[in-house]
């Protein structure tokens, strides 16, 4: 067996380690099926490479949260998308599509893209919301996204009352 | 059961609202000024990425509230969808203490005096409502000035050549240069045009007892955590409280202004979060935005006025426009990103008017910082929307990027407007605003026209790539709503005179920018501001006489 070189190593610990952090815990709005489907397409419209990507960084638990709050509307759109995505990759590769292997699944992802656009188009921006925005949503966890951009983390708050006078601001 | 009657009720407590309530208490009127939103503060709302009044995925923290507040709008293929505050068609711009001036990125424009002349100057395109205003620059000038100073703007447009006289200089210098102003600046210089410092109501230095800007990237689309952006929230509404004067009530909601037999306003509705109010009132101000005080008037009929106040002629709610922005975006090989606030630092004027065969243009200036949410979305054509090529694009670029922009101004259309839905009400039973129309194809021309100098303006500056994003022939709108209650001297063809009094009523004034007539090449802020002072100021004459 091949010795793993350390970066793949480190990159298999890590996604060890968020596969755990995405199997426990209760979901608000998704069975555990449906977020692991969702799971794949996140990981790979924002794949993991030198730095963690979207599933690795909590973009499942974003779009479950907002499902049970502010996009209560798109539940249904959820609900019935990732059945279809569920039934394509079974009907391509005969497997769900956490079951498949990269390529694979970018096929399928490919065809989702091609044939159920709406849907698509939906994860897609849910998906870039949960890993460029705010952590405190669910994703982007650990300012992963920020920390790739080099883009500073939220300063602390309040600040106003901080003596900005003498130019202590900033 | 009615309220103690009062001088004046100022219905929205916005921009123009906000400055008519203080200049009317500080005259020694009474005033109740009524807000359908909360007061609203940074403290109230972070600092989030996801939930602000420019990327409302997760909802318009500075309102209306989304289950209370829907609108319908009508799309270019006259689909009709229910829309929320939060989704692009709503048009929406905010519902709370200080409304957009809270949230918006507080440029401080002067329209040019070509601005309030454009039919003159460049005849009406087919199709279009382009008129002039009747009133000039030279009428607003002093408003201008009195705006600027007591709410406090920051800049420096002594370099720009093309902006009409002014008695007075800005009281506060501009904040120092951000990364892309030295690169911008140099760039514009080369290719002969005259950039300069964008005003702004931000304070650069201590002002008004508050401090200066402490250059987060959270600015557009956010209250300022130090409070050194400047509102109508924390300069004339505090000011007008203070007298003693002016009451302000917020979570209330206006439902009809109550007109008498000669059809003038005897009393105000609204509702005091679910109980239904009557204030008596000796005088009216609406100053709702573009779009909610079309809908507060066409929802107040009597026999006088059947199909709305001020409506007699079917001018109420038409007109409807924004800017169409036009966009170019520039890609380097070296970092432009220099995390400093507010980022939108330099501009131009060279191509607001004077370009060969189009009407009027834009100001043209670098983007605010553009949080990496919103740059996720700024690809070129040909860079794929995601996969392991867009984060590579993210990677490389999101530091390495400036954009142009510029509020194209628009030709008026009649077909653009606002109206009352016949089915959906909002959540007090009052039928809610009906959005349709489009944009004139001439304001499309000139903004693909402006967009080429922004390029321009880019690859002069060593961009590496650059490419052009420019709006259609849908609705315009937005925080830039104007337009929908112009002010002219014909009532067949405006609903309010130069005073901004409704022409069928004595005693009904609207002080917002649904009574522009056409909107400038620039953000409205100031111009709404400065128009309500002179407004305020016709007011107090008029009872004085």
């Amino acid at each position: 067996m091949r010795k793993p070189s350390r970066r793949s190593f480190l990159a298999g610990a890590l996604l060890g380690s968020t596969a755990c952090r995405q199997d426990v815990g209760a979901r608000l709005a998704l069975t555990s099926e449906e977020a692991r489907t969702l799971g794949a397409i996140c990981d790979q419209l924002i794949p993991t490479d030198q730095d963690p990507g979207a599933a690795a960084t909590g973009a499942v638990v974003f779009i479950d949260r907002q499902l049970a709050g502010y996009y209560r509307r798109y539940r249904r759109a959820y609900r019935e998308g990732l059945a279809r995505t569920a039934a394509l990759s079974r009907k391509m590769f005969g497997k769900p599509l956490d079951q498949l292997p990269g390529e694979q699944r970018l096929a399928v992802v490919n065809r989702l893209e091609r044939d159920v656009r709406p849907f698509f188009e939906m994860v897609l921006a849910h998906t870039m919301q949960g890993f460029y925005g705010s952590p405190r949503h669910g994703g982007n966890r650990d300012y992963a996204s920020w920390r790739m951009l080099r883009v500073p983390a939220s300063p602390v708050r309040g600040r106003i009352l901080y003596d900005l006078r003498q130019g202590k601001g900033s | 059961m009615a309220l103690d009657p009062v001088d004046a009720v100022v219905i929205g407590a916005g921009a123009g609202g906000g400055v008519i309530a203080k200049e009317l208490a500080c005259a020694g009127m009474r005033v109740v000024l009524l807000e359908r939103g909360r007061w609203e503060t940074a403290w109230d709302d972070r600092k989030d990425d996801l939930r602000n009044q420019r990327t409302s995925d997760l909802g318009a923290p500075f309102g209306p509230d989304a289950d209370r507040n829907p609108r319908v709008a009508v799309d270019q293929c006259a689909r009709e969808l229910v829309v929320l505050p939060s989704d692009g068609a709503y048009s929406n711009n905010a519902a709370c203490v200080g409304s957009g001036t809270v949230s918006y990125g507080a440029m401080a424009w002067r329209y040019m005096a070509q601005d309030f002349r454009m039919k003159s100057l460049y005849g009406c395109p087919p199709g279009s409502t382009l008129d002039d205003w009747p009133i000039s620059y030279d009428d607003l000038e002093p408003f201008y000035e009195k705006a600027e100073w007591e709410l406090g703007v920051s800049g420096d447009v002594a370099p720009d050549p093309f902006h009409a006289p002014r008695r007075r200089g800005l009281p506060m210098p501009p904040l120092p240069p951000n990364r892309e102003y030295e690169i911008l600046k140099p760039a514009a210089l080369r290719k002969g045009w005259h950039p300069f410092d964008i005003p702004m109501l931000r304070n650069s230095v201590p002002y008004n007892g508050r401090g200066p800007c402490m250059r987060c990237r959270w600015c557009v689309g956010f209250a300022c955590e130090v409070n050194a952006k400047n509102g109508t929230q924390n300069t004339v509404i505090p000011t007008a409280l203070a007298t003693g004067l002016c009451e302000l009530r917020t979570d209330a909601m206006a439902r009809e202004i109550v007109l008498d037999a000669r059809g003038n306003a005897t009393a105000v509705t609204y509702y005091d979060d679910n109980h239904l109010q009557t204030q008596p009132a000796r005088l009216v101000v609406v100053s709702a935005g573009a779009i909610e005080t079309a809908r507060l008037l066409l929802n107040s009929k009597s026999r006088l006025h059947p199909n709305g106040l001020g409506n007699r002629h079917d001018w109420v709610g038409r007109n409807l426009q924004g800017h169409a922005y036009p966009r170019a975006v520039g890609l380097f090989d070296f970092d432009t990103y220099d995390d400093i606030g507010p980022g939108a630092s330099v501009a131009i004027c060279d191509f607001n008017h004077g370009n060969p065969g189009l009407r009027g243009g834009a100001m043209l200036a670098n983007e605010f910082i553009r949080l990496p949410i919103q740059f996720a979305g700024m690809t070129p054509p040909d860079t794929p929307r995601w996969g392991l090529a867009h984060k590579e694009y993210m990677r490389q670029f999101y530091r390495r990027s400036i954009a142009v922009m510029g509020p194209v101004q628009e030709m008026p259309l009649f077909e653009a407007r606002a109206q009352l839905d016949p089915r959906v009400k909002d959540f007090w039973g009052i039928p809610v605003a009906r959005l349709s129309g489009g944009r004139h194809p001439h304001s499309v021309e000139v903004a693909r026209a402006v967009v080429v100098k922004a390029a321009e303006w880019l690859q002069e500056a060593g961009a590496i790539r650059t490419w052009t994003n420019v709006p259609g022939l849908e609705l315009s709108g937005g925080q830039h709503q104007a337009g929908t209650c112009r002010m002219g001297n014909d009532p067949k063809t405006s609903v309010v005179d130069r005073n901004c009094r409704i022409h069928e009523a004595d005693n009904i004034y609207l002080a917002d920018a649904s009574v522009h007539v056409t909107n400038g090449g620039f953000n409205p802020a100031l111009t709404i501001l400065a128009n309500a002072y002179r407004v305020a100021a016709a007011i107090v004459k008029e009872r004085r006489a």
